[in-house]
């Protein structure tokens, strides 16, 4: 069963093409891959998935549900979260801020109990609290909570945005090129991280990425893309043997 | 100087202070400049004069009026503008500032460009320091509130304030309607003090004083906030023997300040009682080890 589906997906910017009429489903409960040479539309797709950019044409569903050119704050609020290429943290705050900020949907107290800080507002917050707490714990966060997100080691910056991600209780979680700028050491912690944290939260996973052992070593099904349009869906076994892939990816055989 | 002209300099410090901690949340907390503070003060300001002179109510009552009224002047402009990108919503409300000014220039029932004299003398020390006391304490909830670090997140990162889940949009309203509030209420603190409402009172010139106190005390905190009211409203009265060169001082001292501390007095720092606390023992332990990121404490 596939928990994310887009149709006959299209997104012009003036003129150029990005994204062309690309069918893809994301499987429920695994983690998938989403691959292509530079500029062929990968974080365009994430970006029209999550409401950043409106669609031009197509149809996305997300649990049947249509979230086509929905606001991003509803398409989170739905059950979809994702992290940047270039991370964007809240550089300024604490690495506890981060997490506590993006617990906020666990709550819902309103602005009228927290003005006169009522009893369901101090009870919610000490929840939210104790589930940031949590979540850097499982993070490998915790020692370093105090810290401002910006001073961290850039690993543990990406490592952070997952952490946020996870704090909005994410059925999907979409992770753009999560490995860039990692060295192979990072990049065997991360799938590791990314291979433990997918069954505990109960997640399905989307990745980008170019780290070819990462997206092949985790990803159980995947999808090229070129020129915005989609040149192959499969296996890791079938894309590796693809030749149109090798072609993208390689050139043509002399 | 007699304790009366010492607690009327007070009592002027916690009306801009009011207003001001009403601006600290959109412009501290949220990350939007106005500089149409002015305008809501007037709303508010003429609301609750209105209230008591025409009407016969009583203040509290009038003030709150004078609130509510320019929260919902600014709801009406936030919907229209809060779209608009930083230095563009900076302009907007810079123009509705000026509207409302020269909109009171011409409504007679008000005394038009003239002013309206003879308004109660409603305000004293004992209530600005109550209303402000509550005021502080209600700032206080929100920010560390959810809400309250939904808007920091605002401030900080838009894009991903959105994907967290963040209506952005919604939380800039929230923000800018109750700095709106706030100046309101500052509003019709200052119409009952002077006795006297002139639209001059609300110029530019009152907005951007507005926005120098916020940034000079300090984005980003309460503290900050009022300690900035306090300093640059009295710094002019203390620097009275001057005469002619107290604006040059003042305006000299607010230059250095912020070439010597570009983040304002407290910069992102609360005075609170356990904040106090931790200075104290490192103070004491002078050895004081901790990460650059805390220094900001150092200068109390």
């Amino acid at each position: 069963m596939n928990i994310l589906e887009m149709k006959n997906l299209t997104k012009c910017f003036g003129g150029l093409t990005a994204v062309g009429n690309v069918d893809f489903g994301v499987p429920k409960g695994i983690i998938s891959g989403l691959i292509g040479p530079n500029g062929a539309g990968k974080t365009t797709i994430f970006n029209l998935i999550t409401g950043v950019y409106k669609v031009t044409d197509g149809k996305i569903l997300f649990k049947d549900n249509d979230i086509t050119n929905k606001e991003p704050y509803l398409i989170s609020g739905q059950g979809i979260t994702r992290t940047f290429q270039n991370i964007r943290l809240f550089k300024k705050l604490t690495v506890y801020e981060n997490v506590l900020i993006a617990c906020h949907s666990n709550g819902n107290y309103n602005l009228l109990e927290s003005v006169l800080r009522l009893p369901r507002c101090r009870k919610q917050e000490k929840q939210l609290k104790q589930k940031a707490d949590d979540l850097l714990e499982i993070m490998g966060l915790k020692d370093r909570k105090d810290l401002i997100a910006n001073n961290l080691p850039y690993g543990l910056q990406r490592r952070l945005e997952i952490a946020r991600a996870l704090a909005l209780n994410p059925e999907l979680l979409l992770l753009d090129e999560p490995a860039a700028g990692m060295n192979p050491d990072e990049t065997a912690q991360l799938m590791t991280l990314i291979s433990d944290i997918r069954p505990k939260f109960d997640l399905s996973v989307l990745i980008i990425d170019h780290h070819m052992d990462l997206v092949m070593g985790i990803c159980e099904k995947i999808m090229v893309l070129n020129f915005g349009c989609k040149l192959a869906e499969g296996t890791p076994q079938d894309i590796q043997n693809n030749p149109k892939v090798i072609e993208a990816y390689l050139g043509v055989e002399g | 100087m007699d304790l009366y002209y010492i607690q009327g300099i007070l009592m002027l410090a916690g009306i801009n202070l009011m207003s001001v901690l009403g601006l600290s949340l959109l412009t501290g907390f949220t990350g939007m400049f106005s500089f149409g503070h002015a305008g809501f003060m007037a709303i508010g300001g003429y609301t609750s004069a209105m209230m008591t002179v025409n009407y016969g109510w009583p203040f509290i009552p009038a003030l709150l009026m004078g609130a509510l009224t320019a929260a919902l002047m600014s709801a009406l402009i936030g919907k229209l503008t809060l779209n608009l990108k930083g230095d563009y919503f900076c302009i907007a409300t810079l123009g509705f500032g000026e509207a409302i000014r020269l909109v009171l220039d011409n409504v007679q029932y008000f005394g038009g460009a003239r002013g309206w004299p003879g308004i109660p003398n409603y305000t004293n020390f004992t209530n600005v320091l109550i209303i402000n006391i509550i005021a502080i304490i209600i700032l206080a909830n929100i920010i560390r509130s959810r809400q309250g670090r939904n808007m920091i997140a605002v401030r900080e990162e838009e894009l991903a304030s959105q994907i967290v889940g963040i209506n952005v949009f919604k939380y800039k309203l929230i923000s800018l309607m109750i700095s709106a509030a706030y100046a309101g209420i500052a509003g019709g603190l200052m119409a009952h003090y002077m006795t006297f409402l002139q639209p001059k009172m609300f110029s530019l010139v009152k907005s951007t004083e507005l926005t120098i106190i916020v940034i000079f005390g300090g984005l980003g905190s309460i503290s900050g906030s009022v300690l900035g009211a306090l300093v640059l409203t009295s710094l002019p009265e203390i620097l009275r023997s001057f005469s002619n060169w107290r604006l040059v001082i003042y305006g000299l001292s607010v230059i250095v300040i912020m070439i010597s501390r570009p983040e304002g007095l407290m910069g992102g720092y609360e005075l609170t009682p356990s904040s106090m606390k931790k200075l104290f023992t490192r103070m004491r332990s002078k050895k004081g080890n901790l990460p650059k990121s805390m220094e900001g404490g150092d200068t109390l």
